[in-house]
Formats: C-alpha cells, sequence, structure tokens
C-alpha cells in the first residue's frame, strides 16, 4: 500500500493517458482556493489599516478639541 | 452539559470574544487543514491503486468529492445561520451567514469544473443537464446570489435580512443536490462513501478520500473564521476594544 503506483515520474505526469483531465482538475481548484484564502487575508489588513487610520484620525480630532474647546469641531468630519 | 453548551453560546455570540477565539484558533488551523490535505492528496494522487474501470482519471475525485460535500455542508450551515438570524436577530448569526458564502462559492465551482473535467474521459461529456448537475449548478448560483445581495444592501442588518431568507429557502436545493441521484435516474452514480452502511469503495481509496475531506473541511472552517473575524472587525470599528487593537493592543 506504501509503494508508489507508479513505475516512474513520466507515468505519473501521465496519468494513464488522463494527464490533461487530472492537471488541469487539479490545477484549476488550487488556483481557485489558494485565491480565496489570499482574498480573505487581504481584506482582513484592509479593514484594519481603515480602522486604524479612521482611529488616527480621531485623535487628532479630539485633541485639537482639547486645545481649541470653544471652536467647533464638527469640521473636522 | 447543557449548561456548557449555553455557556459557550453566550461567549460566542459576544463579537469580541469571538475575535478572540478566532485570533488563537486559526494559527493551528490552517496549518493542520493544509497538513491534512496534502497528505490526502498525495496518498490519492501517487500512492492509491488504480480504478478497474476509470483508469487514472478516478484520482480527480480526491478533490472532487471533498469539494462538493464541503459546498454542501458550507451551505447547510448558511441556512442554519440564516434561520438563527431571522429568528433571534443574532449578531454573530449574520456574521457568519456572511462568512460561509465565498468560500462556498468556491467550492461550488470546483465541484462542478472538476466534475465536468471527470466526465469527459469517464462518459464522454463535460456537461449534462441532469438533475444532479444542474442542481449543483444551481448552488453555485444561490452561493453567488447570496454574496450579491450582501453587497448590494448598503445597511449590514438589512441585507443580513434578505441574505438570510434566501440561504433558508435554498436548503431545498440541497436535499435535491443529496437526492437526485437515488430518486431520480442521472447520469451521476450514487454516492461512494456511507455514514450508515458498507461503503462502496476499498480502503485504499477510502482513506485518502477521508483525509483530503477533513483537510478541505477544516481550510473551509479557517476562511469562514478568517472571514468572520474581518467582519466582527469591521462592524465593531467604533467600538473600544477594536480602537485598542488596531493601535497595536489586546483584543
Amino acid at each position: 500500500m506504501f509503494d508508489p503506483y507508479f513505475d516512474s515520474v513520466a507515468a505519473f505526469i501521465a496519468m494513464g493517458e488522463h494527464g490533461f483531465f487530472v492537471w488541469s482538475a487539479y490545477g484549476l481548484s488550487a488556483l481557485l482556493i489558494v485565491a480565496n484564502m489570499l482574498l480573505a487575508v487581504r481584506r482582513q489588513g484592509r479593514v484594519r489599516a481603515e480602522i486604524a487610520r479612521q482611529a488616527r484620525r480621531d485623535d487628532v480630532g479630539s485633541s485639537a478639541k482639547a486645545r481649541t474647546s470653544s471652536k467647533s469641531v464638527e469640521s473636522n468630519q | 452539559m447543557w449548561k456548557t453548551i449555553k455557556r459557550w453560546y453566550h461567549q460566542l455570540g459576544s463579537p469580541r470574544y469571538f475575535y478572540r477565539f478566532c485570533e488563537a484558533v486559526l494559527p493551528w488551523l490552517v496549518p493542520v487543514s493544509l497538513a491534512l490535505l496534502a497528505v490526502g492528496l498525495v496518498w490519492g494522487l501517487v500512492y492509491a491503486p488504480v480504478e478497474r474501470y476509470q483508469g487514472d482519471s478516478y484520482r480527480i475525485i480526491y478533490i472532487h468529492v471533498p469539494a462538493s460535500s464541503g459546498a454542501l455542508m458550507g451551505y447547510i450551515a448558511m441556512g442554519v445561520a440564516g434561520l438563527v438570524a431571522l429568528v433571534w436577530r443574532m449578531k454573530m448569526a449574520e456574521v457568519m451567514l456572511k462568512a460561509l458564502a465565498p468560500f462556498g462559492a468556491v467550492l461550488a465551482a470546483v465541484s462542478l469544473l472538476t466534475g465536468a473535467l471527470w466526465g469527459k474521459p469517464t462518459w464522454g461529456t463535460y456537461w449534462q443537464w441532469d438533475a444532479r448537475m444542474t442542481s449543483m449548478l444551481i448552488l453555485l448560483f444561490l452561493y453567488l446570489g447570496i454574496m450579491a445581495l450582501q453587497n448590494a444592501i448598503r445597511d449590514p442588518r438589512q441585507a443580513a435580512r434578505a441574505a438570510a431568507l434566501l440561504a433558508v429557502v435554498g436548503v431545498i436545493n440541497v436535499v435535491i443536490v443529496k437526492y437526485s441521484v437515488e430518486w431520480l435516474n442521472t447520469l451521476h452514480q450514487g454516492a461512494t462513501l456511507k455514514v450508515v452502511g458498507e461503503s462502496s469503495i476499498d480502503a485504499s481509496m477510502k482513506w485518502p478520500l477521508l483525509i483530503s475531506m477533513a483537510g478541505l473541511w477544516l481550510l473551509y472552517a479557517a476562511n469562514v473564521l478568517m472571514r468572520a473575524r474581518t467582519e466582527v472587525l469591521s462592524r465593531e470599528r467604533r467600538s473600544g476594544w477594536v480602537r485598542r487593537l488596531v493601535r497595536g493592543g489586546e483584543a
């Protein structure tokens, strides 16, 4: 059971004349799955960065408010 | 037992606790799922014996069956999340409903593509409008429809209600996919793996299939937790703990 089924690498690639179907099936699957995982990672980074920017803007806003408490801070947004 | 489940439900229902749960689980969930997938696929592609009638094209099942079953399970989970969102208005159910859709759509697409690529050398055709394949295509459209609804409506809570309704109604299609090969006369064969009763597959092919199935399902779970964590962050952006987190603090 733990001997490779194929005699050679060439036989493995050929998949008994069905190589095109087997490898395009696995290639397309890998492409879709990996792309979706990467999109999920990227979205987490983007949302985090966006919230961090907003938090910094709010920090600047609140310190400006502390300095000039008499003025309106509504113009900040 | 019941108390533990109840506490767990309430804890995971809290966005902050849920976020911490994701951060704790993901660093090992991703490597474990990838390792299982690697073992299952290498075993299936390199070591498993050949199928007598189909030849080596049968090796496509090691991705086709895990993807198809994952797409169906994901949809059932979405139906449950949709029901909880509609009945109890639980926020985390809305988050899960959104997080489950993208990878489920990918798995439905993988199922259709790999099925077509297996069908050509085995049945002599890429596609046939039979009950199993048509209902699987509808499953893909349901996933895409739910994603489109969530993106089309601006208010996240209203978007979730619309998507939840479609998710719940669409569960009927999962039943059709599952039983289409038994009730109707289709080109697609019956189930190879059975929870109850004897599977019609030899152990030398069953084990790699079960391992790659576990791997892909866990990878789906990881993808869902990643997306749910992002959605929680986005929805809770005004809260103190998210502000502390993005400044580099603890969640």
